[in-house]
């Protein structure tokens, strides 16, 4: 059927879905998970896993009927890590009975995910991890500490990767596993940040016991696994459509706007240029989506970040700069513990200090400029003295 | 208010095939009759500009008369097919008088809706490429200068005319409206001047006891410069994308293959770095100058502002790309005889060029409503 699916058939369905479901009469779970069994989830998924089989460039079609409709949404700034990067991973690699137990909940976000990946000696260099799961029957027995953990203390399940095997160098013997954050040995204990918040947390794993049937693809092979969710780590800000001015930039104009006592020629000159660069920045990421939806995607996405983590450094520092007397206070010190990371509605000064995360967060801005540098530039490789020495051997 | 929150209609940020096509046409001729030593060599000579390049890129492929439509000799195309010749014209800097002549005053003529009468004519020659016509105005003016320009008489001299060696024909904003006058006739001298920019000749136009044709009173005359100059600075964003282009091809292919302390200079990290920054760059440049090319294109009400932050982002990403060319190729990037220098002075000419990015920031600001102090 895969073939036959085109935008009319999409929307008929979405308009069944509609009449089936009235979004103004339905409980906002009942819709979301009606919407997941139609199909409407995301088209390109397979069909039973939320999907058409469709093209991915279909999806635009549903979102606009549905939004014309105001129906609910499944909040993809709160599931963002499962949205994001746990369910194309379990797509890829996870069995039938993985795939068929833990999409559905995903994306309607009855359950909520994260990621056990960065740890205290292993961030950038992620392949160094040292997180143990040692086979013990038919289960792996996991210790280790993880680090930066957003939304652990929220989180129903967690992709995690832990070394199987030490003997081999690092990249070799990472094994991918889906782990439990409600079983015994798991413990999240909050770690403050310079926002004052803690919004993520540290995650101590001690004998954690999680049953083969939770590994994701072959032992040994969990590097090429965790590939696949860096890469949709990065990709995952395409897709949606930013208004002009929208984002971080529409704050300080507005400010701008209002407030004439506080305009300066200085900051007059740099809000234009920071504007200039957050509408490129804006059809930058539209130049993307049509490439996408065209079917000729392009390497803009990695790009994509790195832009957007330096423009909310600069914008958010001369808001605060423009806010003078006020830009000396803070809202809140108070420690809390956040469900998500929201820009708005926050004051300049926690726009300020959470923005320095963008560069950080996924990847830092270096880590990323060396792989636009090596993979679509093509230029030359950092000579490397890692690769042939088993992971045990290396210095740390 | 005049943000607008979502254009009414998205602009189409891609290349159809048919844009690819004519790429491919501008392309191989550019490799095949202006690569860098023909380019370098030309500059030297008396001839700035290659006759025959001229006649195979504006009347064998056709490129001079893409704005102009069909009954009136052109080829009925848009300023996005143009932004495509721009693009390749940027990645090669061969001196042809394109951007002043196929763009800037052939957006004049046709503003003046040439139903008719001598700029129709002229508009017709202008399509076939067998004549050339520029604006008589410093090539710095802005489309914002377009007002101010409408004044005096014939009796004149004008600096910095960029391609005015190449013209045939002169159009003269004066305070009457506009003139069209044949640079053979009398009275009129063109003076070349010394430019930064080899491959985009400068020249002193003096106009003393010359006459010409009027081709419009004052109050048309004023919009139709003020939309060539917007059409001139808005498909200049095309020629600096390719200007950028050329520049991080060139570097990264060069500091891949120059080796230094026993491996290719480009696996160190502070070089790559910023050529990945460059590219950022110019992927954004693409975009930018995209959505201008576009907005010209469907006459969007959109247009002067896609212009403006077009402008106001690619000039300054060509400087950089260029300037990043002429440090990472290290020594050999000072000789006079690899061609990053034609492509620094060229991007750095083009930064003045229809107005400086400050002039276009300055619009923005007027267009978005965010006033100065
Ligand atoms: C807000 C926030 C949320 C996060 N959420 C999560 C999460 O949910 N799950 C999770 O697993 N992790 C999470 N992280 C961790 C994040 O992925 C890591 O912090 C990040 O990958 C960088 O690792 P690091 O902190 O160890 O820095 P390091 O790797 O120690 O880097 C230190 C500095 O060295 C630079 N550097 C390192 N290697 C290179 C190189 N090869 N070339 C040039 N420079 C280099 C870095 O860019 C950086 O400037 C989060 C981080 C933040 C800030």
């Amino acid at each position: 059927m895969s073939a036959a699916v085109d935008a009319a058939q999409v929307r008929r369905l979405t308009q069944e879905l509609l009449a089936a479901h009235p979004p103004a009469t339905t409980d906002r779970a009942d819709f979301l998970r009606a919407r997941f069994d139609a199909g409407l989830a995301w088209v390109h998924y397979p069909v039973g896993l939320g999907g058409l089989d469709a093209p991915r460039s279909l999806q635009p079609v549903v979102d606009a009927e549905l939004a014309a409709a105001a129906a609910p949404d499944n909040d993809p700034r709160r599931i963002g890590i499962g949205l994001g990067m746990a369910a194309p991973t379990i797509l890829g690699y996870g069995t039938e009975e993985q795939k068929q137990r833990f999409l559905r909940p995903l994306w309607t976000g009855d359950e909520v995910w994260c990621q056990l990946f960065s740890e205290p000696g292993a961030g950038s260099d992620l392949a160094a991890l040292g997180t143990r799961a040692v086979k013990d029957g038919d289960s792996w027995v996991v210790d280790g500490q993880k680090v930066w953990t957003s939304s652990a203390h929220v989180a129903r399940w967690a992709i995690l990767i832990a070394r199987t095997d030490p003997d081999v160098p690092k990249h070799r013997g990472i094994s991918y596993f889906i782990c439990d954050m409600t079983d015994p040995g798991v413990e999240v204990r909050p770690l403050r940040q310079i926002t004052g918040e803690a919004e993520f947390n540290e995650v101590f794993l001690t004998g954690v016991r999680i049953p083969d049937s939770r590994r994701l693809g072959p032992v040994g092979d969990g590097w090429k696994v965790a590939q696949t969710t860096l890469m949709n780590e990065r990709v995952s800000i395409g897709g949606a459509r930013i208004p002009r001015e929208g984002g971080m930039i529409g704050t300080v104009t507005k400010t701008w706007r209002e407030r004439p006592e506080l305009r300066t020629h200085d900051l007059h000159q740099r809000l234009l240029t920071l504007w200039v660069e957050a509408e490129v920045a804006r059809l930058t990421g539209e130049r993307l989506r049509q490439q996408l939806v065209a079917g000729q995607p392009g390497p803009e996405g990695s790009g994509m970040k790195l832009a957007f983590a330096r423009l909310n450094q600069e914008i958010s520092g001369l808001e605060v700069e423009l806010l003078g007397d006020e830009g000396l206070l803070y809202g809140d010190w108070t420690m809390r513990r956040p469900e998500l990371v929201d820009f708005t509605g926050r004051d300049a000064g926690y726009r300020y200090l959470r923005s320095k995360g963008n560069s950080i967060e996924g990847g830092t801005s270096e880590v990323l400029l060396n792989i636009v540098a090596e993979r679509v530039l093509g230029l030359p490789v950092e000579p490397r003295n890692d690769k042939d020495v088993a992971w045990k051997d290396l210095a740390r | 208010m005049t943000v607008q929150t979502e254009a009414a209609q998205a602009p189409d940020l891609l290349y159809t095939e048919t844009e690819e096509d004519l790429r491919s046409a501008v392309r191989s001729l550019l490799a095949d009759r202006a690569d860098a030593p023909t380019v370098i060599a030309g500059i030297e000579s008396d001839t700035p500009y290659d006759l025959r390049l001229w006649e195979s890129l504006a009347a064998g492929i056709g490129a001079a008369g893409l704005l102009v439509p069909e009954k009136l000799g052109g080829q009925g195309a848009t300023h996005r097919e143009v932004a495509v010749v721009l693009e390749e014209l940027g990645r090669s800097v061969a001196p042809a008088p394109y951007l002043t002549s196929a763009v800037v005053a052939t957006e004049i003529l046709l503003a003046l809706g040439a139903g008719g009468g001598p700029a129709a004519g002229l508009l017709s020659e202008l399509a076939s490429g067998s004549k050339v016509a520029v604006l008589a105005l410093p090539f710095s003016a802005s489309p914002a200068d377009a007002a101010a320009a409408m004044t005096g008489t014939l009796e004149r001299t004008v600096s910095g005319v960029a391609e005015a060696a190449a013209a045939d024909v002169l159009l003269v904003p004066t305070a009457d409206g506009l003139y069209a006058v044949e640079t053979g006739g009398d009275g009129v001298a063109v003076q070349p001047l010394v430019a930064l920019d080899l491959t985009r000749p400068l020249a002193t136009v003096t106009l003393d006891g010359a006459s010409g044709t009027l081709l419009a009173d004052a109050g048309p005359a004023t919009e139709a410069v003020g939309r060539g100059l917007l059409a001139g600075a808005g498909l200049l964003a095309s020629e600096q994308l390719g200007v950028a282009e050329w520049c991080l091809t060139e570097t990264v292919r060069h500091t891949r293959e120059r080796h230094q302390f026993n491996r290719p200079v480009g696996s160190f990290q502070s070089l790559k770095h910023r050529m990945a920054q460059l590219w950022l760059e110019v992927v954004s440049a693409r975009a930018a100058a995209r959505n201008a090319a576009d907005a010209l294109a469907t006459g969007s009400p959109d247009t002067p502002l896609a212009v403006a932050v077009a402008q106001a982002y690619c000039s300054e990403a060509a400087v950089r790309a260029a300037e990043e060319c002429v440090q990472l190729h290290g020594g050999i990037g000072m000789t006079w005889e690899h061609p990053a220098h034609l492509y620094l002075k060229r991007a750095k000419a083009d930064s003045i060029a229809y107005g400086t990015a400050g002039r276009h920031r300055e619009a923005v600001a007027a267009l978005v409503e965010l006033p100065a102090p």
